[in-house]
């Protein structure tokens, strides 16, 4: 076999690292790279890796960094690119520069009128912003939402349909104790001018790794949806937030019996906790050679 | 070393074999410890001569062939490949029967496999295998999973006899996943893997069939009890804590 068949080329190498820099759970990927250093032993390909890797993984997971300057926080999504490095926090009008691979904040400066929305769109924007930032604060004991223009920003006023984003990121993180999760919702509205109804679209996901001498990992998935009239920026706001309300209590409702079903019936499809005797196995019949025809006969099964 | 089996810990459990072999790639100097360590959902063949299906694993492995317990026959066929001794093979051919029964009994359905071989130490080695396949086209007899994978591997090293009575020396590993859909909840997805070790000192005269089932009974037990209150316990306990359900918000209770 040829020498470049059996070893990996830097390319190859790269593309494993970045797999596994993408596949840390939420809050795990600062451990990853660790392991992952000392693993491929070459920095070069690994920070190649990394400036590939983490700003995907950033936007994925909705990181929140703090801003300099007590401005607050900042989500870390697509919705509020502007530039490879600049997110738009909507709330302060302020943009962040940030530092992918280390997971940090490096400035703060105010948006430009460009990068913001009109005013009649920051209104519906800001009332909803507020509406939302009062459901997280009492659903969520760490939660963060944000709520962008991501269509029609520019609009002047009625006449023209938009479409705005409610982002909602929540993030437990217990490495001591070896359990992460995270709660991650997606909200996208369509404010439809000419039928004057919103349409919400909603997608959650829910994923927890715990660690301690094994790994289990959950991923739950929900997608919903729903509509509502299109009324004043106040009224519509208030609306929308008692839909993601509801949709989302509900489903943290039939997560909790997803797993009240876990023991009896879901698990009991790989492996009963006992036999349909209800007693431990009769291995003590092993000893005699005929053995099998016995315990056959015992439990009443054909051969 | 340690740093890759730090990854396998946080890789998605469902994405194993990937991981696997990726490390492997990249420390091909570390392939026969990864491969030792690192234990990944089982394989199946299927045994020209009876067409009963076994599982494939490092133990009843020789080059690229397999070795059926059914048959005792090399799958592809292998020449000089090593056999368990006549006496070990009649033991391996009554704890295939056996554990088949047993595993009919808690699984209702799925595979099994024991393989056994001499070691150096005057005693020999054992390895129970199950697999199942609890999803609601395979053998999920209430139907509930869209997807669902139980692998356990059970070794047992069991020592030369002293005294009448043997050490046995398990080290078992479970993997384990499944999957719900449906309309109002989602898909909902758990998956994990566990391995523990239990040594224990028994007498000989009961048999090591019967000794080694006991062991394995009793271990699948506190893995399958580990996984269900422990393990998923602790997600669940994550998903209430990262949105508590609605009575419990209004109470503002302080963080912890």
């Amino acid at each position: 076999m040829a020498e470049e068949e059996t070893e990996l080329s830097e390319e190859q190498r790269k593309e494993i690292a970045k797999w596994f820099l993408l596949n840390a759970p939420a809050g795990e990927i600062q451990y990853v790279a660790k392991d992952l250093k000392s693993v491929l032993n070459d920095d070069d390909v690994y920070n190649e890796a990394a400036s590939e890797a983490f700003p995907v993984y950033n936007k994925s997971h909705m990181i929140c960094l703090e801003m300099p300057g007590r401005f607050g926080d900042v989500l870390v999504t697509s919705y509020g690119e502007l530039q490879d490095n600049d997110y738009l926090d909507p709330k302060t009008a302020q943009v962040a520069i940030v530092d992918h691979v280390k997971q940090v904040c490096t400035e703060v400066r105010p948006a430009t009128d460009e990068e913001l929305p009109s005013p009649y769109i920051e209104e519906y924007r800001c009332a909803l912003d507020a509406e939302m930032s009062k459901y997280v604060g009492e659903a969520y004991p760490k939660g963060f939402c944000s709520v962008y223009c991501t269509n029609g920003k520019d609009a002047e006023g009625p006449g023209s349909d938009f479409e705005l984003v409610v982002v909602i990121s929540a993030a437990r993180l217990s490495p001591q104790n070896f359990c992460n999760g995270s709660w991650r919702s997606i909200w996208n509205i369509e404010f439809k001018d000419d039928i004057q109804i919103l349409e919400l679209k909603g997608k959650l996901q829910v994923g927890a790794h715990y660690f301690e001498e094994g790994n289990v990992q959950l991923d739950a998935r929900h997608e919903c949806k729903d509509s509502t009239l299109f009324q004043s920026p106040d009224d519509s706001a208030v609306s929308i937030a008692t839909i993601i309300r509801h949709h989302e209590t509900e489903y943290l409702a039939s997560l909790e019996a997803s797993y009240l079903n876990l023991p009896d019936t879901t698990f009991k499809d790989l492996r009963r906790k006992l036999p349909v005797t209800r007693t431990l196995f009769p291995w003590h019949n092993t000893s005699q050679f005929s053995l099998t025809r016995e315990i056959s006969k015992e439990l009443g099964i054909g051969k | 070393m340690e740093a890759a089996m730090g990854l396998m810990r946080r890789m998605p459990p469902r994405h194993s074999e990937t991981a696997l072999s990726a490390l492997l790639s990249l420390l091909p100097q570390h392939s026969s410890d990864l491969l030792s360590q690192v234990d990944l959902p089982l394989q199946v063949l299927c045994d020209v001569d009876n067409g009963k299906e076994f599982i494939l694993c490092e133990y009843n492995r020789d080059a690229d062939s397999y070795r059926s317990p059914w048959s005792n026959k090399y799958h592809p066929p292998l020449e000089d490949a090593p056999y368990p001794s006549s006496e070990l093979r009649k033991l391996e051919i009554e704890a295939n029967d056996i554990f088949a029964i047993y595993r009919d009994q808690y699984y209702e359905g799925g595979i099994s496999s024991v393989y056994m071989w001499e070691d150096d130490n005057e005693g020999f080695v054992a390895c129970f295998l199950i697999k199942k396949d609890g999803s609601k086209t395979a053998h999920g007899r209430r139907g509930c999973l869209e997807e669902g994978a139980w692998d356990a591997i059970h070794v047992i090293e069991v020592g030369p006899e002293e005294e009448g009575t043997t050490r046995y020396c398990l080290t078992s590993t479970v993997m384990l996943s499944l999957t719900t859909d449906d309309e109002s909840s989602g898909t909902f997805s758990l998956s994990g893997s566990l391995r523990r070790q239990m040594n224990m000192n028994l007498a000989v005269a009961d048999g090591h069939l019967c000794n080694m089932g006991k062991m394995i009974e009793e271990m699948e037990g506190k893995l399958r009890n580990s996984l269900d209150q422990v393990y998923f316990g602790k997600t669940r306990e994550m998903v209430c804590t990262l949105r508590p359900p609605a009575e419990v918000a209004q109470l503002r209770l302080p963080d912890s």
